[in-house]
């Protein structure tokens, strides 16, 4: 046990880890709006609410047909992104043409009606949601003691954000998505089905959210509420990252997530705030976003 | 003659509410070598979109080998065997040279490889890893023509690829036209230097006010140079 400008080491270690797992949410969260908003351009305030219906697909799968969380890791991801896949379809196909608000407004339609359709069949008190017996207990580090299960969350978030990274980056898949993102008249006139394209990288995006709230189960009750508390911040990460950037997303996600913790153990009163705080002084100095590719 | 390439009849088009094609009508053989000549804004740009399928609203018939394309989307006029040099060059900023280059999908077997595409173009086997849009407007070019040509298009519709290039430039572009040619490539092309077009079409069209309004072979062409001074205004 040691002191860092006066504060016991595992104070500040266990902060850090907070941060640290609340930043795996806000880098998978955002790095999903990023991919959809870059090639939608529509701004998926209905995030929060397909985060929350991962995370009701693990409760339901465990409750009802047995498929642990496990199988919930994949299924869950599967079956919200269907969903997604429907949802721009018969939605969001006709309002690309039009202003970023039609976008925003019904997304943030969808969400109250889902967050409101869950509230009704399952109350908003939240339900809990066992560790998996594998990663339960933790791991005493020294100078800390780390849970297994966060320690998985951490991981699973970094293997996730920077695969999805490699794809977009570094891939001939992400080659034609990153094409299709600058010009999409174009790259149909190659001859590559961009509507294709696009109903699958919104799925893609509301699959990442839905993984996300899996992930959350066992660390936050699942609750109808649960995400549209956590959307909020992660949408002033992704301005604070830059909208539309990949590796923005990522490394806001993660550094906000520890700067929120690291102001816990310094300065608690400012904790819930810091990240607007940055994100206003980040608007007055670089209001495309750190990583932003200013327009 | 036999039945042409391309058979473009009454062709209509709009952006938005204006209409900027008025019953344009042309027909390109296999191999041939086609020269749409007319002023800047005289639809020469809208017709090839409008061949492709990218424009608002088109009404009429562009029928390829035969198939009439003008219900069919842009992907899948593609996907039967045209392609497009717009005349913005299209080169895409968050990829690089290689990336650019391998973007078109092959459509038909038969294209160049990229091996070919480099004797072409030697400056983009240098350049392979620069972002695309950091290369010399030349140089993106030859890469707006290169990446069509490994698609197995048999139909390339060229948007002014000489346009604000150096002569030396402008000569290669020549000699890589040529050289289509003798493969077999048909080629619509898209210009407002007719002593460019003169280097390498076999027949003219001239628009005006989203019509053609005039028709003419190569071999004609000195006889007519006064015609052609007053259709382009120089």
């Amino acid at each position: 046990m040691f002191e860092i400008f006066g504060i016991p080491s595992n104070a500040l270690f266990s902060q850090l880890l907070i941060g640290l797992i609340n930043g795996s949410f806000y880098a998978l969260l955002s790095l999903g709006l990023a991919v959809i908003f870059g090639m939608l351009n529509i701004i998926n305030f209905s995030h929060g609410a397909q985060y929350m219906m991962g995370a009701f697909v693990a409760y339901l799968l465990l409750q009802y047909s047995g498929l642990n969380y496990w199988w919930a890791l994949i299924v869950a991801p599967i079956l919200v992104g269907l969903t997604g896949v429907l949802i721009e379809r018969l939605l969001l196909q006709w309002l690309y043409k039009l202003d970023h608000l039609y976008g925003l407004l019904l997304t943030f339609g969808l969400a109250l009606i889902i967050e409101g359709v869950f509230r009704n069949y399952f109350g908003a008190s939240g339900l809990p949601y066992q560790v998996p017996d594998a990663l339960r207990g933790g791991t005493n580090l020294g100078f800390m003691f780390l849970p297994n299960y966060r320690a998985w969350v951490i991981f699973i978030s970094l293997v996730v954000c920077f695969g999805t990274w490699f794809v977009i980056e570094r891939t001939k898949l992400g080659s034609n998505l990153r094409a299709a993102t600058e010009n999409p008249t174009l790259v149909r006139a190659f001859g590559i089905n961009v509507p294709r394209m696009i109903t699958l990288t919104y799925g893609f995006g509301v699959a990442l959210a839905a993984l996300a709230g899996v992930m959350a189960a066992p660390i936050y009750n699942v609750s109808p509420q649960m995400g549209a508390d956590l959307i909020i911040v992660v949408f002033a990460v992704v301005v604070i990252g830059g909208m539309g950037s990949i590796m923005g997303a990522i490394v806001t996600g993660f550094g906000l997530g520890v700067v929120e913790g690291l102001t816990k153990v310094f300065f608690p009163e400012a904790s819930n705030t810091v990240i607007f705080v940055i994100m206003a002084i980040v608007l007055l100095i670089r209001p495309a976003g750190l990583f932003g590719r200013g327009t | 003659m036999s039945e042409p390439m391309l058979k473009v009849e009454q062709l209509e088009a709009w952006y938005g509410e204006s209409h900027v094609l008025h019953g344009v009508g042309l027909e390109i053989a296999e191999g041939e070598v086609v020269t749409l000549l007319g002023r800047n804004g005289a639809g020469k740009t809208t017709t090839l979109k409008s061949i492709m399928g990218i424009v608002g609203r088109r009404a009429g018939s562009v029928t390829f080998e035969g198939k009439e394309t003008i219900t069919r989307t842009s992907d899948a006029i593609a996907r039967a065997g045209i392609a497009l040099c717009p005349e913005e060059r299209g080169i895409f900023a968050s990829l690089d040279v290689e990336e650019n280059l391998l973007l078109p999908p092959q459509v038909r077997p038969g294209g160049l490889s990229v091996e070919q595409i480099f004797e072409l173009f030697p400056n983009l086997r240098e350049r392979l890893h620069s972002q695309g849009t950091k290369l010399s407007g030349g140089e993106q070019q030859m890469l707006a023509i290169g990446r069509i040509l490994r698609t197995g298009a048999r139909l390339l519709l060229l948007d002014e690829p000489t346009e604000g290039l150096a002569p030396v430039i402008i000569q290669q572009i020549g000699k890589t036209i040529r050289m289509l040619k003798t493969r077999g490539f048909t080629i619509l092309l898209v210009e407002q230097n007719f002593r460019f077009a003169q280097t390498v079409a076999d027949r003219y069209y001239v628009m005006e006010h989203g019509r053609i309004i005039d028709h003419m072979a190569n071999a004609d062409i000195e006889a007519n140079v006064g015609k052609l001074h007053e259709y382009l205004g120089v």
